[in-house]
């Protein structure tokens, strides 16, 4: 118990501490010191047996309950004041609406609220500890050296708010770890709010007219689920006079059908599903540690935490069929529209939007199979994309650029950070990296129970091979000679980059142990039957890692028995392979690029389709609920 | 047979069938152009020679990926033929063809750059139907094996005739045959100069043309497990596909990329997918009942329903069974 509320509470105490903290190096102690702890908690935890058997609160719930209402009334006004001044009638009246709801839910019915548990932790809630603690630990260690370059040296116009950064930076990870322990709704809800609010918070970090544009709209979007989330929480409790989450999943489906849709619908606002997603597309405007932070540990997979939570409540019925269809929609559009886009960090948020896609899809399917896969996405997803993201980070930083047709050579000018983000990519859609078994295995649980639906992952998976392979060829591809940069990383990005390299890695290799050891054991006591990939699938998989990870061996005879000559140019070569004679003898550039299939699709046009099915499919999720 | 000695035998037969049918190929191709055409073991002659060729490159760690791309050709063939998941053998050949793209684009040519964009293209344009049509043998067999598929007491393409067109038409991309030969082309009339393998040469050229012997074998196999209850006619089949897709490359000029992807996709969606709606009703089970009536686009093919008629009966029979 003491283990659980120190994850909670630490980084939270940590956050309000930072706030206050001007002097860089002390600021840096202290993060270092609270990630590490933060990390040991979290692993410890995971080896501690589970599920846990958790004590009584230190304190009366009674007066808990008194003081998370304040904060939540705190937050309400907060954001009331935000709307107010940015004139967004929405917001306020969003706010008005949720925060009217559970004031009048707290004043009505909480004296009377009985609540077992508050907190739990299964092995499924100690996996997304792990993501937090682990993931997220290594974004705030990499925000540090990222941060003071971000305001010495490649912004210096922008505000330099840094206690405020990593203040919030640690709230969100503390909130996330209350969201992942709490069983009370009322205590997710409070949460969840917490990240919402911090997440507008960092998007609008750079206080640029853009930013703050689109932290306003993460701000509606994830109130809108928000209101959800209230509505499910007052409509479960009047149904049943429970608030407890287990309750809800282990409850008869027909009673609980609607306040499950309403939390999927929650978690589909905040996983950025369509037609969602633009608050997660606008949020790369704020520094790359919030967008990782967004992207892999939290935030987006809050949202897809709760959507897969649902998935025994929406089993087989029409309430899952339609989360099921958002989430493949999701995932065709996203990978489609990640090919239109040049722009590195956009193509990162298509994508990871598009696996959230997949996530959800599992969720709304619901069997123990799709569950299975869709935890094993989760973990697969959170440790590659964040390396991306940081990846790119730094790329950022050096090359003034996060156009990908900028990366050309980049293996020879930043070998070290090309090389980790091709194993990121790997990880991201290769066979036999953990995204690709995922998918394998979802493929698997579509198939049993809906065979239409495999169509979509079909389409889309092809789509994410053509955008992520044209982006490896640009990285490896060099044309002319290039200088390397020197002093790739500092010591923060370093740890973070060898870390998350080290972690896709040793993720695709031990993926078995980790299914065995916590994913199986929740499937077994949530359905009662687990998932798994035959023995002898894991041996031909164990062999094809083995094969790939031979590759770089092959570098040991780089350049033995081969003649180095130009490329072919279709004219005559002037300078080695970088310039040649053209038509009436005039000296041509070679330069190259990638094809984007702006005359086949263009993301605007997909995003509008994608919106327009999604807010059907949405509306028909929560009219079937109701009837 | 024993999977191991299966997959020996592959591994030693495959480059021999895959060479003498590239001979064929060649022939066959001269013959309905009225030439002579070169000896049927032509291909052998060219890969020796290409391996006593001294090594060019453009940049010094191009080849390697050849190489890998060779291995992981044989790797997914021996899968195959060991009789393992389908899907996985799928991943197993797009990860091949993933290294021999790499390949391409390390080499820094504008040449090979193009030709590494639209193989990509390629990939995109057949992956969903090759899908799809592992997807069906599963539905059909319940089974991802190859081992079960194969001993399936019926013939597949009965209920999967959708799926073995869309297939066909996959095979013609694969092949990189025209319409489709986008890529890289046999002929001479390419605008590419030699596209994908432009940079490649000696040794590493005539483990590209290895590998894609290997491959051929392996797709033919695929063709086979169609129609793998009757073991004369999977055989005979094979050889057919063969020898139609030789026909189609001599009949047809290239496609532009667009028409090669919009087309590819049409195909898997009307053939492929309408062929597995078919079967996912006919085999409805209570919870995919509700399926078919919220996704639009199967409701506007009528040419699938009725090319996949037939499959209903069987699939209707195999229910029964069931």
């Amino acid at each position: 118990m003491t283990l659980i509320l120190t994850l909670i509470l630490l980084p939270l105490a940590t956050g309000l501490v930072l706030l206050g903290l001007k002097p860089n190096l002390l600021r840096q102690i202290l993060v270092s010191l609270v990630v590490l702890a933060v990390c040991i908690g979290s692993v410890a935890l995971a080896l501690l047996p589970s599920p846990l058997k958790l004590g009584d609160l230190p304190v009366s719930q009674h007066s808990v309950n008194q003081a998370l209402f304040l904060v939540e009334v705190a937050m309400s006004l907060f954001i009331l004041y935000v709307g107010v001044r940015a004139k967004k009638p929405l917001i306020v009246l969003l706010t008005l609406a949720q925060a009217g709801l559970m004031v009048w839910f707290e004043l009505t019915a909480g004296e009377h609220l009985a609540v077992a548990q508050n907190l739990f932790v299964d092995n499924f809630a100690v996996i997304m500890a792990l993501i937090n603690g682990i993931v997220g630990g290594g974004i705030c260690l990499y925000a540090l050296g990222y941060m003071r370059e971000y305001h010495e040296v490649a912004h210096r116009d922008v505000r330099d708010r840094r206690p405020l950064f990593f203040s919030l930076l640690f709230i969100f990870m503390g909130a996330m770890f209350g969201l992942i322990f709490a069983n009370n709704l009322v205590w997710l809800f409070l949460f969840w709010e917490i990240t919402t609010l911090c997440s507008f918070l960092l998007i609008g970090y750079t206080q640029t007219d853009e930013a703050k544009r689109n932290a306003l709209r993460a701000l509606v979007m994830n109130l809108a689920g928000g209101l959800a989330f209230a509505v499910a929480i007052v409509w479960f409790h009047h149904q049943t006079g429970s608030v407890e989450m287990q309750k809800l999943i282990a409850s008869k489906q027909t009673l609980v059908l609607l306040p499950a849709a309403l939390l999927c619908f929650a978690g589909i606002t905040k996983s950025a599903q369509l037609p969602f997603s633009s608050w997660l597309l606008g949020a790369m405007v704020a520094p790359t540690p919030v967008s990782a932070l967004l992207h892999s540990s939290t935030m987006v997979k809050a949202g897809v935490y709760l959507v897969l939570r649902m998935a025994p409540a929406v089993a087989h019925t029409k309430v899952g069929m339609m989360v099921a269809l958002v989430g493949a929609v999701t995932f065709v559009i996203g990978s489609l529209a990640a090919i239109t886009s040049s722009e590195a960090k956009r193509v990162l948020a298509w994508s990871t939007v598009a696996n959230l896609g997949l996530i959800v899809l599992c969720g709304g399917i619901g069997t123990y199979e799709a569950v299975w896969a869709g935890i094993l996405l989760i973990i697969f997803h959170a440790v590659a994309k964040c390396l991306l993201f940081l990846c790119v980070g730094v790329v950022e930083h050096k090359l003034h650029s996060r156009n990908i047709e900028d990366m050309s050579g980049l293996v020879v000018r930043m070998p070290k950070v090309a090389i980790m983000m091709q194993i990121g990519m790997a990880g991201m859609f290769l066979a036999p990296f953990g995204m690709l078994i995922s998918k394998w295995a979802v493929l698997k649980a579509v198939v049993d129970a809906y065979p239409v639906l495999s169509v979509f992952i079909a389409f889309g998976s092809a789509a994410t091979l053509f955008f992520w392979v044209k982006w490896m060829g640009k990285l490896i591809e060099v044309v002319g000679t290039r200088e390397r940069i020197k002093k790739e990383l500092v010591l923060g990005e370093a740890i973070a980059l060898y870390g998350l390299s080290a972690g896709t890695a040793l993720a695709c290799l031990l993926f078995p142990l980790i299914s065995i050891r916590f994913i199986e054991p929740y499937i077994y006591t949530v359905y009662g039957q687990t998932a798994s990939l035959g023995e002898g699938n894991v041996i031909i998989m164990t062999i094809m890692m083995g094969m790939v990870m031979l590759f770089p061996v092959c570098f040991l005879g780089y350049g033995r028995g081969v003649k180095v000559t130009d490329a072919y140019l279709g004219g005559a070569n002037v300078q080695s392979s970088v310039k040649f004679r053209s038509i009436a003898d005039s000296v041509q550039d070679v330069s190259i690029g990638n094809y984007y299939l702006h005359n086949l699709f263009t993301e605007a046009g997909l995003s509008r389709w994608g919106v327009i099915s999604c807010s059907a499919l949405l509306v028909a999720l929560v009219a079937v609920a109701f009837l | 047979m024993n999977s191991w000695i299966r997959i020996l035998i592959y591994l030693i037969a495959a480059p021999l069938v895959g060479g003498v049918l590239a001979g064929w190929d060649r022939r066959i191709s001269a013959r309905m152009q009225s030439r002579r055409g070169p000896p049927i073991f032509q291909p052998f002659y060219d890969v020796m020679k290409l391996w006593s060729k001294q090594s060019l490159v453009v940049r010094r760690s191009q080849n390697f990926y050849i190489v890998f791309f060779l291995l992981m050709v044989v790797f997914t063939g021996a899968l195959f033929f060991g009789g393992s998941d389908l899907l996985l053998v799928i991943f197993a050949l797009t990860l091949a063809a993933i290294f021999f793209v790499l390949g391409a684009y390390k080499a820094s040519s504008p040449y090979s750059f193009i030709g590494a964009e639209r193989e990509l293209i390629q990939m995109m344009a057949y992956e969903p139907m090759v899908l799809l049509t592992a997807i069906g043998m599963y539905m059909v067999t319940k089974s991802f094996a190859v081992d079960a598929i194969a001993g399936h007491p019926q013939l597949l393409v009965l209920a999967l005739p959708g799926v073995f067109l869309g297939f066909l038409y996959t095979l013609e991309i694969k092949f990189r045959k025209s319409p489709f030969d986008l890529s890289c082309s046999h002929h001479a009339h390419q605008e590419l100069v030699r596209g994908i393998t432009t940079e490649f040469g000696g040794r590493t050229l005539a483990l590209i043309e290895i590998a894609h012997w290997y491959e051929n074998v392996f797709l033919l196999g695929w063709v086979y497990l169609f129609f793998a209850s009757m073991p004369a006619l999977g055989i005979g089949m094979a050889l057919f596909v063969f020898l139609f897709v030789i026909l189609v490359d001599n009949v047809f000029a290239r496609l532009k990329w667009q028409t090669a992807i919009k087309s590819a996709w049409l195909a898997a969606l009307v053939l492929g997918f309408g062929n597995i709606l078919v079967l996912s009703l006919l085999t409805a089970k209570p919870c995919v009942a509700a399926a078919p009536a919220i996704v639009k686009p199967a409701a506007t093919e009528t040419a699938p329903a009725a090319a996949a008629a037939p499959a209903a009966n069987n699939a209707n029979e195999i229910a029964k069974r069931n």
